[in-house]
């Protein structure tokens, strides 16, 4: 079964104070599908002033907003997963023609995976508590949480819906105020969202402004009328918008990235059985949405009693990926987003090679033909290095793996934490004492233990190192984007006796 | 001898924004989506310090990279290149429909005695 590239309007506006609002200066940028290069539509090419109208309309929702129940709150979030839910084919069209990803990921996880994300908050909100303490006879300590007010969310456009899915709901749950701007390179889901659920919220809680990062996104990570901002992207934006926090004194969540290590033990050999099929599959994962995830286990590490076997079976999975159109059910792995990836992902081929990689498989650019013949297409691709070598050290955001072998646990640990980055690594390995050992010596904020690129909503995500700080996912997000007030309380009479 | 230079294309393009936004630099950005390229600043938008390390100047633009970063790309010499594209930083020439990228070689073995073998 085949889709096929949805209708699109000529063009889009912001969503801002409850309303569709064309951007003030009246710029438009427009926006191709990397699927075959072709106009989906135009986009507002915001400015500082349609984004400080948004943060305005924010502003005045707030305090409205922050003093609505839990309740109330958790039964908007749930009517959005229902919305979502309801269309979930529309999105995943949508998401497959603004993002390049193959169909068969977008109806089986980014849509649903969102939809789940919407309810899990919807639940927390209602289940959550605050705290007391009697801290002597006469004195209560009770903790209140409090929104922050008014938040601005910078997403990515790796997974367009499901980002914009995680940084969402938890504030909204907790009564924040938001202005979201998605990635210029992916900026039709979160309209058609919009659209389906424009009347869900009162006006100002959720603004979405769209537009390019110098021009839209530096006026919302620096406006002073913020009171926090979350992003998602990389190291030398990330620090910029820290900067720009430390002027406002604001905090700030980070989820920079990673180079993950992917560990296999010599154990998952013992048997050739459905758990080795598995593992197979784990070190495979790279191709995942092409390579195009913060957490992408883009390094295989294999001990070296097995690095033989082991990878022979790994090329022989990595070449039945079947590639065809993104729009095919049985297209496995899709388009790049852009053609600027499309170029670095090339140019980190040739160095490699400079360096000495040897490629397994893939290494080239894969041509389509016909109306595929203007896409992004990169042959899954696997590179035998050593862990020095560039490759090994950046994100590539490909479908590109650098593999190489280690000889005991202490060398498996020394490579995979050889890294600028800590968000993500797998630990495969039958032994029991290794399930356990290796995943704590690894300094990853997410270790997956026999499996791979598995994203609950109830589980916490995010980094160590230059990978960022601060969590997203499971209810401890939800104190990412609160305020503790104290309310110190004295029953005694009595006066103190100082005056 | 340098150890980043710039392509005839991508100076026109540091030349263009430069008569728009003054005096800029370049800063390697690392980590996931847009990353791993390199992003122009205004020059004062940048905290820069002593974890920055400056490796030359392109078309009159100092370029600099984070020091952990460095250690694993100092073997190698960079070509900044502008292609067709669509970047979500706020580098400033993204409203172009352009985005700067790095090729990137080997040192030579003069060119690694001159820059990694001094002192």
């Amino acid at each position: 079964m085949s889709y096929s590239k949805p209708k699109f309007k000529e063009k889009y506006s912001n969503f801002i104070n409850g309303k569709f609002v064309p951007p003030v200066g009246g710029d438009y940028f427009e926006n191709t599908s990397p699927v075959d290069g072709t106009l989906i539509a135009k986009y507002p090419r915001s400015q500082k002033e349609d984004v400080d109208n948004a943060v305005d309309a924010a502003n005045a929702a707030k305090d409205a907003w922050g003093n609505t129940s839990a309740a109330e709150r958790a039964a908007l979030l749930s009517k959005v997963a229902d919305i979502i839910e309801e269309n979930l084919e529309e999105f995943a069209v949508v998401e497959t023609c603004d993002n390049g990803k193959p169909i068969r990921e977008t109806l089986n996880a980014d849509i649903p995976l969102s939809v789940d994300h919407w309810r899990y908050f919807a639940a927390c909100i209602r289940a959550e508590e605050g705290s007391a303490t009697e801290l002597d006879q006469n004195t209560l300590s009770m903790n209140i949480k409090e929104p922050l007010g008014v938040i601005g969310q910078i997403i990515p456009w790796n997974f367009p819906l499901l980002m914009l899915s995680w940084k969402l709901p938890p504030a909204l749950a907790t009564g924040n105020c938001v202005v979201l701007k998605p990635a210029e390179q992916t900026p039709s889901s979160a309209t058609l969202l919009m659209e389906k659920i424009a009347d869900v919220f009162p006006p100002g809680v959720l603004n979405i402004v769209h537009g390019f990062g110098p021009e839209a996104g530096k006026p919302l990570a620096s406006s002073p009328n913020v009171d926090k901002v979350a992003f998602t992207g990389e190291t030398t934006t990330g620090q910029l918008i820290m900067q720009y926090a430390s002027k406002n004194l604001n905090p700030v969540t980070m989820e920079l990235g990673g180079k993950s290590p992917n560990v296999f033990f010599n154990s998952v050999m013992d048997e050739d059985d459905a758990y080795l099929d598995k593992a197979i599959e784990g070190a495979v994962l790279f191709a995942f949405n092409q390579g195009e995830v913060c957490t992408c286990p883009s390094r295989i590490l294999v001990q070296e009693d097995i690095y033989d076997a082991f990878m022979e079976r790994v090329v022989a999975r990595t070449e039945a990926i079947v590639q065809t159109s993104p729009y095919d059910v049985n297209s496995m792995v899709g388009a790049q987003a852009s053609n600027d990836q499309y170029e670095k992902i090339q140019s980190y081929f040739k160095i490699g090679k400079e360096e000495g990689a040897k490629v397994l498989t893939g290494g080239e650019a894969h041509k389509q033909d016909g109306d595929l013949a203007g896409g992004y297409y990169i042959k899954p691709t696997i590179l035998e290095g050593h862990n020095k070598m560039r490759v090994f050290q950046e994100e590539i955001f490909g479908p590109v793996v650098c593999v190489t072998k280690f000889k005991d646990e202490a060398e498996a640990i020394e490579i995979a934490n050889d890294t600028l980055y800590g968000l993500g690594a797998g630990v495969w390995t039958r032994d029991a004492h290794q399930l356990y050992q290796i995943p704590r010596a690894i300094k990853a904020g997410r270790v997956w233990v026999n499996c791979y690129h598995a994203y609950p909503a109830h589980a916490p995500f995010g980094g160590y190192k230059k990978s960022g700080f601060g969590r997203e996912n499971h209810l401890m997000m939800m104190s990412h984007y609160r305020q503790t007030k104290n309310m110190l309380i004295s029953y005694d009479k009595n006066k103190l006796g100082f005056f | 001898m340098k150890r980043v230079e710039i392509t005839d294309r991508a100076a026109e393009i540091v030349k263009q924004l430069k008569a728009k936004h003054g005096d800029l630099i370049f800063h390697q950005s690392g980590g996931c989506c847009d990353g791993s390229a390199p992003m122009i600043f205004e020059k004062d938008d940048m905290y820069l310090d002593e974890s920055d390390i400056f490796l030359g100047e392109v078309e009159g633009v100092n370029f600099y990279m984070n020091q952990d970063q460095f250690e694993y790309w100092k073997h190698t010499h960079l070509t900044v290149d502008i292609t067709e594209g669509r970047g979500a930083s706020f580098s400033l020439e993204i409203p172009l429909g352009l985005r700067f990228l790095i090729h990137s070689r080997l040192l030579t073995k003069e060119e690694d005695a001159f820059f990694n073998m001094k002192a």
